[in-house]
Order: C-alpha cells, then sequence, then structure tokens
C-alpha cells in the first residue's frame, strides 16, 4: 500500500480530530508530531511511524464512541499495550488512529476462592502476582518482558514465557475477555464457568494481534504458587549432547517448570554482565527446574540430576536455596540485554520446531553464520522447542541488516521444513509476514482473512500486520526466487 | 489415505454444489449429543491412525477417525496420556468426535480442556479446500488458531482430518479421598483445595458423599493425603470412569439430562432436581423435567450456560442462546468457513 501524501494526511488528521476532540476529553486526544514521537515504534525499533493521531480512552464507553467514528469515517486503528512486542503488532500506521490503552491500568477485582482477577489490558503482566502474592496465588505466563509487558499484549500476542512447559501460555490462563467490536459494541467473550456456548472465541481471539476486537478488560485465572522451587544447573561439551538430555528429561515422565538451553556464546556474553556462575567451558549449559510442594521437588530433582548425569553431563549443580536458584536464572533473563552488551545491534528469531529437529537446526545455524559472517547466540526454550537465535550485526555497517534478515529468513524456512512454525511467541505482526507465505497456502492465508472480516468487516483493526495478502506473497515468491535474500529492505513493510 | 482425502474433498464439493447437507460422523458415541442431526452421512471411520507419535516430544498427532481406544492403548505404553480424561460414552468413540464435541472429563479443571491441548488441524472447509492450521509444535502463535475453533464446533465449520495433540506424562501414583459433607461445604471445599499446591486430579459431589483424586509423584501424593484426611477409596478408577463416560445408574434412565456449566464458587443452586457435581462445582448435572426458560434465566443470573445434554426435547434449543452480538459473529464465521451451510447444519443450534 503506498502511503498517502502528507497534504491529505494533514487533512485527514484536522477532520478526524475535529470529530474526536466532540466525544473525548482534551487530554485523551494527541495531534502534535512531538506528542506522537512516544508512540512510532513498538519493541521492533527497526519499523516506525507516526500514526495519523493517537487516542487515550479511559472508560469502555470512550472507546466505543473512538471506533464508531473510525467505523463511520473508515479510519484505521491500532491498538497499543505497553509497546514491548517484538514483532511490530503495535507499529502505528501513518493514516490511521493509534489506540493508547494505557489508562486502563485497574486491577478491578480479585476473587480469592474462585481464583481469578479481573484485570484492565494496561495492567503489567507482573503486578498481577504481586498484587495477588498474600494469598499465595500468581498468574502463570512470565514472559522476560514481564515487568513491562501489559496483559493486552499478552492476550493480543498469546505470550509464552520460561514456564509455558508445565502452566501454559494465555490462551491457557484466561477466562474471559470483554471487547468492543469495530462497529463500537461490546461482547463478553469466555465466561467465569469453565466454559461458554458456542465456538471458542476466546481462543481465537488469543494470538489474534489485535485485529478481531479491542480488549478493555480481562478475567485471568490465578494458581496457587509452588510452596518451592528449585533448578538444575548442567553443562555439556557438545550442544546436540544437551539436546539429547532434554528429550531423555521429558522421556522420564517429567515435566520440568522451565527447560532452557543457552549455548556458549550467549553463556560467556551474560557470565561477563551478571556472574551467574555459569561453567565458561561448556559448548553449552541447561537450566532445568522444578517445583511443587518439597516431597515432590525433591523427588524430581534426584531424578533429573539422573537423567543429566546419564546423557553425559560434563558438570551438574542444583540450587540450595532461593537466592541460589534466582542467581542460575539471573544469567538466562539477562540474556537479550547481555547480547546487547557485545554488538551494537542484535536480532531475536522466534522459531518453533519438534525438538527432535534441535541439532540439526542448530548446525544449519552455525553455517548460516559462517556462511553470512555473523556471529549467532543461541537461547533456546528447549522444554517447547521454541528457539530464540540472536544475530548479532551492528547496523551502521553497509549490508549488515540484510544479511541478518537473510540468515533469520532462511532459519525460518528451515523451522516450516521441521514441522515447526515462524514464531513461537513473538507474533507475526509486520517482522514475519513474508514468512507466512510459506507456512500457508493461499487458501489457508484467505481463511484467516475470512475469519477476519467475520468480525472486522472492512479490515480497519490493524490491517497490514499478521496475514499477508495474495499479492504480497506473490511478491514475496518473485523475491526469493531470486536469490533467498530480501533486496528493497527499504520498500514500506506494510 | 491421500485417495481417502480426495474422495471426501470431492463429496464435500459435490455437496456444495448440489447443496445437500452432510452429517459427518465416527462412531456415534456422542451423536446424542447436539441439535438434530440431518443430511447424507459422511462417514470418517476409514480415516484412521496414528500418524506420528515420538513420547519425547510430547506431541502425538492422528486421523480423526482413529478410535480414542487405540490411541489411549498407544500413549499408555508410553507412559502418557491425553490430559483431558475425554469421556467415550460408548466404545466405538473416535478422536474426531472428541475434539468436534470438545467434551473433557473429571480431570479437566486441573489440566485443561480438550482445546487446551489441540496443537494443529487439516480440515475440509465448506468449500472442500483442505487446509491446515496450527502445527505439531508447542509453542505457535503464526494466524489465527484456527485449531482451537474447530475444537467444539460440532464439526460446523469444517471435516477435521488430522489433530495433533500435547499429550503429558501419566502420574505415577493415584489415589482417591472419600468425605461426607453437604453440598455446600463440598463447593467451598473444592474451592479452597484448589487454591492450595494440592495434585487434585478430580473431584465429585453426589447424595451427600465428596469424592477427591490425588495424581502425582508417590511423595507429593502422600503428603496431600494426609493433609485432607478423608477415607481411601478401592476401586477408585472404576468409579471416575463410570462418572466419565455416564454409566452410573444416575445417568442411565431416559429423563432430561441438562449440563450445567456455573463458576466454581456457585452456590448450591436449589433447583429441586436430582444432581451430580464434578469439576469442583464448575460442572453440574442435574436430570428430569424442567420450565427451559427459566432454568436458563437461572444460569445465566449466575453466569453459566445452560446444556440439554441427552433426552428430552430439543425443540426448544440444545444450546444456550446466544447475545445478538455474539450471534452475529457466529452467523459470519460459519459463512467464512461453510459458505453453502452443507457441514452439520442445525447441529449447533444457538444461532442461525
Amino acid at each position: 500500500m503506498a502511503a498517502l501524501p502528507e497534504t491529505n494526511i494533514a487533512a485527514s488528521r484536522a477532520a478526524l480530530a475535529g470529530r474526536l476532540s466532540g466525544i473525548l476529553p482534551p487530554d485523551a486526544l494527541l495531534t502534535e508530531a512531538e506528542d506522537l514521537k512516544p508512540y512510532e515504534c513498538d519493541g521492533l525499533s527497526a519499523y516506525r511511524a507516526l500514526p495519523m493521531l493517537a487516542v487515550l480512552p479511559q472508560t469502555v464507553e470512550e472507546v466505543q464512541r473512538i471506533l464508531r467514528v473510525a467505523t463511520e469515517t473508515e479510519t484505521k486503528v491500532v491498538a497499543r499495550g505497553s509497546g514491548t512486542g517484538l514483532s511490530g503488532g503495535a507499529t502505528p500506521l501513518g493514516d490511521g488512529i493509534l489506540m493508547s490503552m494505557a489508562k486502563f491500568n485497574r486491577i478491578v477485582s480479585v476473587d480469592p476462592l474462585a481464583r481469578t482477577a479481573r484485570v484492565q489490558p494496561g495492567v503489567r503482566n507482573q503486578k498481577i502476582s504481586e498484587e495477588v502474592a498474600y494469598l499465595g496465588l500468581y498468574y502463570a505466563p512470565d514472559p522476560s518482558s514481564q515487568i513491562a509487558c501489559s496483559i493486552g499484549g499478552n492476550v493480543a500476542e498469546n505470550s509464552g514465557g520460561v514456564h509455558c512447559l508445565k502452566y501454559g501460555l494465555t490462551v491457557h490462563n484466561i477466562l474471559k475477555i470483554e471487547v468492543v467490536t469495530i462497529e463500537g459494541e461490546t461482547a463478553t467473550i469466555g465466561s467465569d464457568a469453565l466454559d461458554s456456548p458456542g465456538y471458542d472465541l476466546l481462543a481465537l481471539i488469543t494470538g489474534s494481534e489485535g485485529m478481531l476486537g479491542i480488549t478493555t478488560e480481562v478475567t485471568v485465572k490465578l494458581v496457587p504458587k509452588p510452596q518451592l522451587a528449585r533448578v538444575v544447573m548442567a553443562s555439556f561439551d557438545d550442544v546436540e549432547k544437551a539436546g539429547d538430555a532434554v528429550a531423555n528429561v521429558i522421556g522420564a515422565g517429567i515435566v520440568p517448570a522451565g527447560l532452557e538451553m543457552m549455548d556458549k556464546l550467549a553463556t560467556e556474553a551474560v557470565e561477563d554482565f551478571v556472574h551467574a556462575g555459569y561453567d565458561l567451558d561448556a559448548e553449552a549449559i541447561l537450566l532445568c527446574e522444578s517445583d511443587g510442594t518439597p516431597e515432590e521437588v525433591e523427588e524430581e530433582i534426584a531424578k533429573m540430576e539422573t537423567v543429566m548425569k546419564a546423557s553425559g553431563a560434563t558438570a551438574c549443580r542444583t540450587s540450595n536455596s532461593e537466592s541460589e536458584r534466582l542467581k542460575f536464572w539471573s544469567g538466562r533473563k539477562a540474556a537479550f540485554p547481555a547480547v546487547g552488551r557485545i554488538s551494537p545491534d542484535y536480532y531475536c528469531i522466534d522459531g518453533s520446531i519438534p525438538r527432535r529437529a534441535l541439532a540439526p537446526t542448530l548446525r544449519r545455524t552455525e553455517e548460516l553464520s559462517k556462511k553470512y559472517g555473523l556471529r549467532c547466540a543461541n537461547v533456546f526454550h528447549a522444554g517447547d522447542g521454541n528457539l530464540h537465535p540472536l544475530i548479532l550485526f551492528d547496523a551502521n555497517v553497509e549490508g549488515e541488516l540484510e544479511r541478518t534478515e537473510a540468515v533469520a529468513a532462511e532459519l525460518l524456512e528451515l523451522c516450516i521444513e521441521y514441522g515447526g512454525t515462524i514464531t513461537g511467541e513473538h507474533g507475526v505482526g509486520i517482522e514475519k509476514i513474508n514468512q507466512m507465505c510459506s507456512q500457508f497456502s493461499d487458501a489457508e492465508r484467505e481463511m484467516f482473512f475470512a475469519v477476519k472480516r467475520a468480525f472486522d468487516e472492512k479490515l480497519l483493526l490493524n490491517p497490514g500486520k499478521a496475514i499477508p495478502t495474495l499479492n504480497r506473497c506473490a511478491e514475496y515468491g518473485r523475491m526469493r526466487v531470486s536469490g533467498g535474500k530480501m533486496p528493497h529492505s527499504d520498500i514500506p513493510r506494510f | 489415505m491421500e485417495n481417502l482425502i480426495q474422495s471426501l474433498t470431492e463429496r464435500v464439493k459435490q455437496a456444495a454444489s448440489n447443496n445437500t447437507p452432510l452429517a459427518i460422523h465416527g462412531g456415534n458415541s456422542k451423536s446424542f449429543y447436539g441439535g438434530a442431526i440431518r443430511g447424507d452421512a459422511l462417514d470418517l471411520r476409514a480415516y484412521t491412525g496414528i500418524i506420528d507419535y515420538e513420547p519425547k516430544e510430547l506431541v502425538l498427532t492422528v486421523r480423526a477417525g482413529t478410535p480414542l481406544q487405540e490411541i489411549e492403548t498407544a500413549l499408555e505404553a508410553a507412559g502418557q496420556m491425553l490430559p483431558f480424561e475425554p469421556p467415550y460414552y460408548a466404545d466405538t468413540a473416535t478422536i474426531g468426535g472428541t475434539v468436534a464435541t470438545g467434551l473433557s472429563g473429571p480431570r479437566r479443571p486441573y489440566t485443561g480442556a480438550v482445546r487446551d491441548f489441540v496443537l494443529g488441524t487439516r480440515i475440509i472447509n465448506g468449500k472442500g479446500e483442505d487446509l491446515s492450521f496450527g502445527g505439531r509444535v508447542i509453542k505457535n502463535v503464526a494466524g489465527y488458531d484456527v485449531s482451537r475453533l474447530m475444537t467444539g464446533a460440532m464439526g460446523t465449520l469444517g471435516v477435521l482430518l488430522d489433530i495433533s495433540f500435547k499429550v503429558l506424562p501419566k502420574p505415577t501414583d493415584e489415589i482417591t479421598l472419600r468425605f461426607e459433607m453437604d453440598e455446600a461445604t463440598a463447593i467451598q471445599r473444592f474451592n479452597e483445595w484448589a487454591g492450595k499446591p494440592l495434585p487434585i486430579s478430580a473431584t465429585s459431589w453426589h447424595q451427600g458423599v465428596a469424592m477427591v483424586r490425588l495424581s502425582g509423584a508417590a511423595a507429593g501424593v502422600k503428603a496431600a493425603r494426609e493433609k485432607l484426611g478423608g477415607e481411601a477409596v478401592a476401586d477408585a478408577q472404576a468409579f471416575w470412569r463410570d462418572l466419565r463416560d455416564h454409566r452410573a445408574p444416575f445417568f442411565e434412565d431416559a429423563e432430561p439430562l441438562r449440563r450445567l456449566s456455573v463458576p466454581s464458587t456457585t452456590s448450591p443452586l436449589s433447583l429441586d432436581l436430582p444432581q451430580w457435581i464434578e469439576w469442583g462445582g464448575a460442572l453440574r448435572w442435574v436430570k428430569g423435567a424442567a420450565d427451559v426458560k427459566v432454568l436458563r434465566e437461572k444460569i445465566a443470573s449466575v453466569g453459566g450456560h445452560a446444556t440439554l445434554f441427552r433426552h428430552g426435547d430439543k425443540s426448544v434449543g440444545v444450546f444456550h442462546p446466544l447475545a445478538p452480538v455474539l450471534a452475529k459473529i457466529h452467523v459470519n464465521l460459519k459463512a467464512a468457513f461453510d459458505p453453502d451451510n452443507i457441514l452439520n447444519p442445525g447441529r449447533m443450534d444457538n444461532f442461525s
């Protein structure tokens, strides 16, 4: 889609601002470039655009009014939570409204007996667990960005975290959402019971990247906080052996609370940064956590240690206190910023593969890293097959970003080949929209559009994200034929 | 099998062009459930077999016509299970029907429902297109979650072909405890216990008797048993199976049986009908004649929904009516997947 000429945007902005100023408090409407600047990108900062204008509603009625105006004037709307998303799901549209849900920041109520909390979408993920800690409960999904990311964004992206193998993703941990449709109608999706009549719209909307409706409230499930958690840290002199150890843990009937792998480059980067006590001689380390009652943890930890040793671990340490456990994890949690310290820029890939494809995928990653002359640190949610290779590059060096994107594109194609997916938890957004052409057929992508139209006939909610058009895929197909890398990286991506 | 898919696809295309409805079925173990069946039978039982099962991946991919029994036997051999404890209702049950009806068994509130474990599906939509969504990996957020949308859609959005599931290790130890307590106390206790780190895997209350199943590692089960008290039940497996499959005498007569799905903390409903509670209070089965309108209003007022599960007069609607805004989305979705309305029309009867 070609961008509108600036004069048209200015005219549309003035007309739209006129309509909206009549229905919103003055501080809920931003139209000046300097006020719009903070909204120009989300966590995928390589892609930026100033929205035509931004709105910050505080009530459901205001959201309804804004969306009615959007429908009447056929104006596009992009919703935004904390803006920590990594795939550009909240990147604004130059000819659209950016709707920040930041003012929806209240925990509405907590029901200790039912183990649920009603929260507004702008509430930070970690805030929920902090708020209910006195009840011995917490909200399980824990994306690495949990101190900052909002629950509304978690619903839009179906966020996971390091504990999701055992405790599930966002879709498994919410009961009900209140949404406003693009036509400005309110709808309750899901319920306080365990199921609802009709189709499972709750599952359909979770992870739909803000393209089906605007969430104004989320009822989350709270679960009992485990009495105890301990983590085994095992070293391996070979990445494949570490991969086998992962399979052997699962094969032994254990579902660890968390199971993470880091390769040598990643451990070196974090050790330098947080001094977590990682084994710097190891080619790979595994962090394998058990939680539950003291009796359960003791039994499971013993099993885990046995499996690690039998799988060829060269060293194996188990945390003996909560502070030691947190220290072991501190390195993993700091992996991204640590890598940020050793390279001017890095690019995070988010493919998922069946675990058995781990060794060939890691080998291929290494080959690609050599071929394109870029270092790659591997951080891996090993328990659930979600890879996060971090490609190190310098955007100021001519051609490095393009080479990085080429590595990413090849790796994602490989994930598809192994029966995996191009995005395990970060979403498609605008970042991986081209790879959607490879993962899905024309008919499948048309089906996605049909789903979108069932909610949003005029395609006004976050259009251009997540699902590529047939034309776009045809264009991508032609580009891939010409060498597998992405030329013209300067063309608009949405 | 690709030939079979081809012929199934052709059948759907033909039905679409002739405007003749299809009634999709497997083992007919749950044909009693849902709106009235009409249309030419589309039998999926020949489309059978486990496509891929690698226990170390915790992922299973099967064809829709595969008998549930065959799948559970294969999982059992590897010490694993379908975590939603699927009801059979008859030995002929297939995995396709299990997913299409979206029904889960006693373990549901503690481990999750069918939809929580569906990772991917291959379907034929109402236009005869062969489509795949989701995948065979545990984490996957590419595209809308059409696979979970298929779960519980009663076959109205597509003919299920292949389904991938996340599976889990079977707990090594299990014990069931019996308590005598009244309904209100049972509801209160079930909810309190669910808020504690206890390995509860099923709960039931009927006629003054509460049953609690604990499943997990030996040490955890033993510690929880000491904490909860109650008396251990012999042959508890048969008890939970009979509850899951409605083989207990309570379920065996021809009285209308209603499934009331309510928030787990809902106080006793006092409906003056024989009742069986499970799912920690979140599922209440009642049987006998009732004024449907009054009943639905009452259940809606507590935040739940009522389904006519078995027997009784289906003409007043089996499923709880939808709010107009949701009904409109349902109509649109149905038209998107099945524009000629040929797939199991009327089986989900709360919108049109």
